[in-house]
């Protein structure tokens, strides 16, 4: 069976040292993306668990799929979760949720809390998509903007790459790196004509990485373009699945001349996180 | 806080922003679009709020060039729907 | 007069040679990666298909979106203007032009000579281009050949809604995975390729005769596809990818 390049790693994680019975809050946000999807349980707004997984083709379990994994070796269930925020492209496929809310408030919340209150400028670069947020010191989202008509700049794109290459996708951020020097990126924006342009330069006997490079900083310059849009003000985060790619990340950052925060958070997990925060503050709301 | 509704391909950007400080939800620009591009439905990105909000529906919002084409190829024109809001809320990126 | 028409595609050379506007040769070769060489072979066969010499040839236009690595043509001409040309010289009725090329798709409306009056072009995207059509095809596991007879077996009405080829290759894994029929899928496919071509075309503005040239028009789903976007039937001319060759062909450099 040909091994799959683009395949990242799906994985589970508790908290050992929480009691979620002693919890007065307990909430869930599970953000459900056209390509990876993710369940975050907080209680009292502390990270207790969470599941990282691919959406696959089956949209409508995919909530359920993430919960469940989450929820594992917990000894919670459902019925145990005050309130549960369904948020990304597939949050209408999330039927034990309380509510709905859009990605991109989700991110901005999300962020706030990983990266800190000092977040001005956010950058996630999902699946299939990519979104440039704004927001204040509490995380309310003041300007945005999301494409996801084009691949180019989103996860897809990447992979599709990773897959060309016949490369670990975990490993090109820094392969991209082993190169003597750093080439022009490709000129074409669209990936399947980038995949056509990859091959020629293969062809003229290019190694894989610095074709690679070629990529990625392609990419970063095209996410930049979106970025400029609202305008980049520190500090600066990324979040999303990209923010793992060392490779686009530091270009990225070499062009807009801020280096981003980082952070021991998942930044996959941003929307989850976002969503699992709202749902603690409407719980709290409607106790009142 | 400015929406950005729109896509960036191969061919260009194109985003109409609205300017939610500003709009007030009225709905006068809705009507004046020969494209049904525009609608006005509740402020989704501030969950804790409960305002309404003018933006680009969703069936059009990776159409607009192609939606707006009608109004933009007359030259020197105001577009409707930025003559019809009287809060200047709505500006088009191209 | 011997004059000579090379439309250099981003994935196929198509040489015409037409002696006082009559066809004598025609022949087409993959670009690949050494296009420059690939069009001097193509070049060499079809003068020896005619069986005529090289000094014989009074005129030799280049077009195609690599027309300038033509050296020796004696000029060369866009894309949009050897369509129209070749188009209206194919049908004098012709106004409206949709030509669809491997990576480019251009609408274009012109006058009874094939002068533009408008275009429009999607470049730099594949969707709207013969690369989504070829993307769906690997994604769906038909021939190309194959695609179009077997979306015309489909009467469904499936809406797709990426318009990436990338986002769509992934939506039509999904549609299989739900069990939706191939056909159902080729047909949602060429629906969703002719609603953006459409658009396109709108922009511009489209007039009766509508022509369909490029090697996207032997795909017989997506001419019914666009038929019925544009709510108009359409010409094919015969060999459709060579009609850009043959306008550029019929533009002689005392005419350009």
């Amino acid at each position: 069976m040909a091994k799959e390049f683009w395949r990242w790693k799906e994985y589970n994680w508790k908290h050992e040292d929480i009691d979620w019975k002693t919890g007065s809050v307990i909430s869930a946000g599970v953000d459900v993306g056209s390509v990876s999807s993710q369940a975050v349980i907080l209680v009292d707004g502390e990270l207790y668990a969470y599941a990282n997984m691919r959406t696959g083709s089956n949209s409508p379990m995919s909530a359920s799929n993430a919960m469940t994994w989450a929820l594992e070796n917990t000894g919670m269930t459902l019925e145990d979760i005050h309130f549960t925020v369904g948020t990304g492209y597939g949050r209408v496929n999330v039927p034990f949720a309380n509510k709905t809310i859009t990605e991109i408030a989700c991110h901005a919340r999300g962020a706030n809390k990983m990266y800190g209150n000092s977040v001005r400028t956010l950058l996630d670069m999902g699946g299939q998509d990519c979104k440039a947020i704004s927001c204040d010191d509490r995380g309310k989202v003041t300007n945005f903007l999301m494409n996801d008509k084009c691949a180019a700049g989103t996860g897809r794109g990447m992979e599709v790459f990773a897959d060309l290459l016949s490369l670990p996708i975990e490993e090109i951020g820094d392969l991209s790196f082993q190169v003597d020097e750093e080439p022009e990126p490709v000129s074409s924006t669209c990936v399947i004509f980038a995949k056509s342009e990859a091959t020629g330069l293969l062809r003229e006997g290019w190694p894989k990485n610095k074709v690679l490079a070629a990529y990625s900083s392609a990419m970063a310059h095209r996410v930049v373009s979106l970025l400029e849009r609202i305008e980049i003000k520190p500090d600066f985060a990324i979040t999303g699945g990209i923010a793992k790619n060392s490779g686009v990340v530091k270009r990225l950052e070499k062009e807009i001349g801020i280096k981003a925060l980082t952070t021991t958070y998942d930044t996959q997990i941003a929307g989850a996180f976002g969503a699992a925060l709202f749902g603690m503050a409407l719980c709290e709301k409607s106790r009142k | 806080m400015i929406a950005n509704f729109g896509y960036k391909d191969g061919s260009g950007d194109f985003f109409i922003s609205i300017d939610t400080d500003k709009c007030n939800g009225c709905g006068d620009c809705v009507p004046v679009c020969p494209a049904d591009v525009l609608e006005v439905r509740d402020n989704e990105f501030d969950p804790l709020a409960e305002d309404k909000m003018a933006a680009v529906t969703e069936a059009q919002r990776k159409k607009i060039k192609y939606a707006c084409s009608a109004c933009k190829s007359e030259t020197n024109a105001t577009l409707p729907c930025i003559e019809a809001c009287k809060l200047d809320a709505i500006v088009h990126s191209w | 007069m011997i004059s000579v028409g090379i439309d250099v595609g981003a994935k196929t050379v198509k040489i015409i040679m037409l002696n006082n506007d009559k066809i004598i040769a025609r022949n087409k070769v993959l670009s690949g990666f050494e296009a420059k060489e690939n069009t001097i072979r193509l070049f060499e066969q079809v003068i020896s298909d005619a069986g005529i010499t090289r000094d014989q040839i009074d005129s030799i236009t280049s077009t195609g979106s690599g027309r300038k690595d033509v050296d020796f043509a004696t000029h060369s001409v866009t894309d949009v203007t050897a369509a129209a040309k070749g188009a209206t010289a194919l049908y004098p009725d012709v106004r409206t032009v949709i030509d669809i090329g491997a990576e480019e798709g251009r609408g274009i409306r012109c006058d009874e000579k094939g002068k533009i009056v408008d275009f429009a072009i999607n470049e730099k995207c594949a969707a709207g281009s013969g690369a989504f059509v070829e993307a769906m095809s690997r994604a769906l596991e038909l021939a190309i050949e194959d695609f179009g007879p077997l979306s015309l077996e489909s009467d469904k009405e499936i809406p797709m809604n990426a318009q990436c080829a990338v986002f769509a290759e992934s939506e039509v894994i999904s549609l299989l995975h739900a069990k939706t029929e191939k056909k159902d899928i080729a047909k949602a496919i060429t629906d969703a390729i002719a609603a953006r071509i459409s658009s396109m075309v709108r922009k511009v503005g489209f007039e009766k005769q509508i022509a369909v040239v490029g090697g996207v028009a032997y795909n017989v789903g997506f001419v019914r596809s666009i038929q019925n976007s544009l709510e108009s039937d359409v010409i094919i001319p015969e060999y459709p990818e060579y009609v850009a060759a043959y306008g550029a062909a019929l533009i002689t450099g005392n005419q350009n």
